[in-house]
């Protein structure tokens, strides 16, 4: 009952050899037909679906990038643009407030000069009444310290006509 | 547990060669090892620049611990092996004293061939050929007290054909496999078949004495290990079964040829059948869940996958990866599964891929796939390598043709070496029990030790399971590689 001392193992055996071909060319084309050849193009399919998928959220990112640029271009042109008709309007307000001051001042001196006119218009018509009551009652008063004096006597009435012209109302 | 009565005459009358003999051949086994373990320990080095690149002073300390542990292992054989040719009488093994057999061959000093037929109770323990008996295919399979019949398929050209049965025939097994009935004239020797050469052997089931197995010169003149049948007080020269080494290895072919499902080609069937249930339900997982994550088993096995189209298939194959890469797939599932198989404990520990038939098998295929597929540029460069001078031509392409097969032989034997030196360190490390324990003579040492040796054979599995990995890794990329250079397009 001796061990035999014999390395077999390296003695390849005809049956090993007939049934290790047949069990791993089995399991070769069966398993590379049902798994793993389903297996790798699932696997590749997956792959390919996640770089596709990266793929376009780049394109996406950059497109939101260029419509973001877009946008700001459009605000800032905008906000230029603002800013633009509010200097207009400013100018244009200005504009119309100095005229409006202008014809304002214009108008007030018209005012003034209608009113200074009338006023001495007036003034004229006031000191002629002025004159005429005046010399009326110095007529008056003269008719009667005449009267008195001359009794009706048409020279003095003519004289006295020529003084009252010659009193110049100036 | 060695018990052999000319080896044992040998030993008391001519005590020089057959121990001379003995000694050349534990070393050439010791180189052997030595061999495989330098090997072994040049992949951990790699493996552990990838996991240990942070910590360098952790891995010299890792290296070291494991390259002195391992040597140590083999100075420990080696010893071993010294120190049992002088006690080799003295030894005993605990268990096999039935029958009163004992005494008859503890006096008798002068061997006839009566003897060979008795029931031996004596033998000395040899770790190397405990190693050798377990990593050895069989036609049972054994799973610690239990072995269960296989299949046997036997072809004898020149006997009685093509014959059929269960292990089961060959009667009850002893604790080494052997059976106790010839069968067709096969009989079972330590769990394999061998035929009985001789014509006048019975062919129906009959007892069996038993089976010694004899030194013996062949045509050559080399002494060769040769059971023999006890049957009828007789003596019947058994024929080893054919194998395809063309007598390199000390086999060849003999009368007979086994087909048999044997231990390994049961393991492979359970494997690959294991293997392909988790692939289809996990082809099936890809099918439904179309477009999703992966999820459960699912994404374990995908990031296996992955790994192999990322760092074998893609590198080497570029855009053609996709048609190689199911073939890729499969070497290295059906390496690693075999591998991981043979680890587990209680399992019956075959030791598929480190039989050399299995690898060989794999390395005639890698060899087919790639110069199938060889391309226009890779011939020419192997015929007639363009862009040197016509003299370096002569020289070239002898190299490049022999590098065609050097390439596969190298597959082949990288896998057998490494799976086999796993097997049998870890072998030598249970055996350690039983060597220093004095074969159960010592209990005390042997509890002692057995406490060293578990340890030994934890770290040892866990570096196994490694190399389970790393195997199939590098038989995976090699192949690739391979592929890739035959089927590399014409860039000048």
């Amino acid at each position: 009952m001796i061990f035999l001392a014999d390395f077999s193992v390296i003695k390849p055996d005809f049956g090993l050899i007939f049934w290790t071909t047949i069990a791993f060319g089995l399991f070769w084309l069966l398993m590379a037909k049902y798994a793993f050849r389903p297996i790798a193009e699932a696997l590749k399919e997956r792959e390919d679906d996640i770089q596709n998928s990266l793929d376009e959220a780049k394109k996406a990112r950059e497109e939101m990038a260029k419509m973001k640029s877009e946008h700001e271009n459009l605000l800032a042109q905008a906000r230029e643009e603002r800013s633009k008709i509010l200097k207009e309007a400013k100018l244009v307000g200005d504009n119309m407030v100095s005229e409006a001051k202008a014809k304002a001042k214009e108008e007030a001196n018209r005012i003034v000069a209608t009113a200074k006119e009338q006023i001495e218009n007036e003034k004229m018509a006031a000191m002629i009444d002025i004159k005429n009551t005046s010399g009326k009652m110095a007529l008056d008063i003269a008719e009667k310290v005449i009267q008195k004096e001359l009794a009706s006597s048409k020279e003095h009435q003519s004289f006295v006509q020529k003084l009252v012209s010659e009193i110049n109302l100036s | 547990m060695i018990f052999n009565p000319l080896f044992r005459k040998g030993k008391l009358n001519i005590p020089t060669k057959p121990s001379k003999k003995r000694n050349r051949s534990y070393k050439i086994r010791g180189e052997r090892a030595t061999f495989a373990l330098i090997f072994r320990e040049g992949l951990i080095n790699k493996l552990s620049q990838r996991v240990l690149k942070k910590n360098v002073r952790m891995r010299s300390i890792l290296l070291i611990f494991s390259y002195i542990i391992l040597t140590a292992t083999v100075a420990v054989a080696h010893d071993h092996d010294g120190h049992e040719h002088d006690h080799a009488t003295e030894q005993h093994e605990g268990h096999d004293h039935e029958n009163g057999d004992h005494d008859h061959h503890h006096g008798g000093h002068d061997h006839g061939d009566h003897m060979a037929c008795g029931h031996p109770t004596h033998h000395e323990f040899d770790a190397g050929a405990t190693a050798f008996h377990h990593i050895a295919d069989a036609n049972v399979y054994s799973i610690g007290p239990w072995s269960f019949p296989l299949p046997c398929i036997l072809y004898a050209p020149d006997g009685n054909g093509l014959q059929t049965f269960m292990s089961s025939k060959f009667g009850d097994r002893d604790t080494h496999g052997t059976g106790n009935k010839a069968y067709k004239g096969y009989v079972l020797d330590q769990g394999t078949v061998v035929r009985v050469k001789d014509n006048n052997f019975p062919q129906e089931q009959v007892d069996i004495a038993g089976i010694v197995h004899l030194q013996e010169k062949d045509a050559k003149g080399k002494e060769k290990n040769v059971p023999h049948v006890c049957y009828n007080d007789q003596l019947y020269k058994c024929d080893k079964k054919s194998t395809a080494d063309a007598g390199l290895f000390g086999g060849g072919i003999t009368s007979y040829y086994d087909l048999s499902i044997t231990k390994n080609v049961l393991s492979m069937f359970i494997v690959c059948f294991l293997l392909g249930w988790l692939f289809l339900s996990v082809a099936k997982s890809y099918r439904n869940r179309r477009g999703q994550a992966p999820k459960g088993v699912q994404s374990l096995i995908e990031s296996i996958v992955v790994f192999v189209r990322d760092e074998c298939a893609k590198p080497f194959l570029g855009h053609k990866y996709m048609k190689f890469l199911p073939y890729l797939l499969a070497i290295f599932f059906f390496i690693l599964g075999l591998n991981l198989w043979g680890q587990i404990p209680f399992l019956g520990g075959s030791n598929v891929t480190g039989n050399l038939g299995v690898t060989m098998v794999l390395a005639i295929i890698a060899f087919i796939v790639t110069n199938l597929n060889g391309n226009k540029h890779y011939w020419e460069h192997v015929f007639w390598m363009p862009g040197v001078p016509a003299w370096v031509k002569t020289i070239i392409t002898p190299v490049e043709i022999a590098g065609l097969f050097i390439k596969p032989l190298t597959l082949m034997l990288r896998l057998f070496a490494n799976i086999t030196a796993g097997h049998m360190v870890i072998i030598i490390f249970v055996s350690l029990i039983f060597i220093l324990g004095d074969v159960g003579n010592n209990a005390g040492v042997a509890w002692g030790t057995s406490i060293g040796s578990v340890l030994l054979t934890l770290f040892m599995m866990a570096i196994e399971l490694l190399v389970a990995f790393i195997q199939a890794f590098v038989f995976t990329l090699l192949t690739a590689s391979y592929i890739g250079a035959a089927t590399e397009e014409a860039h000048h």
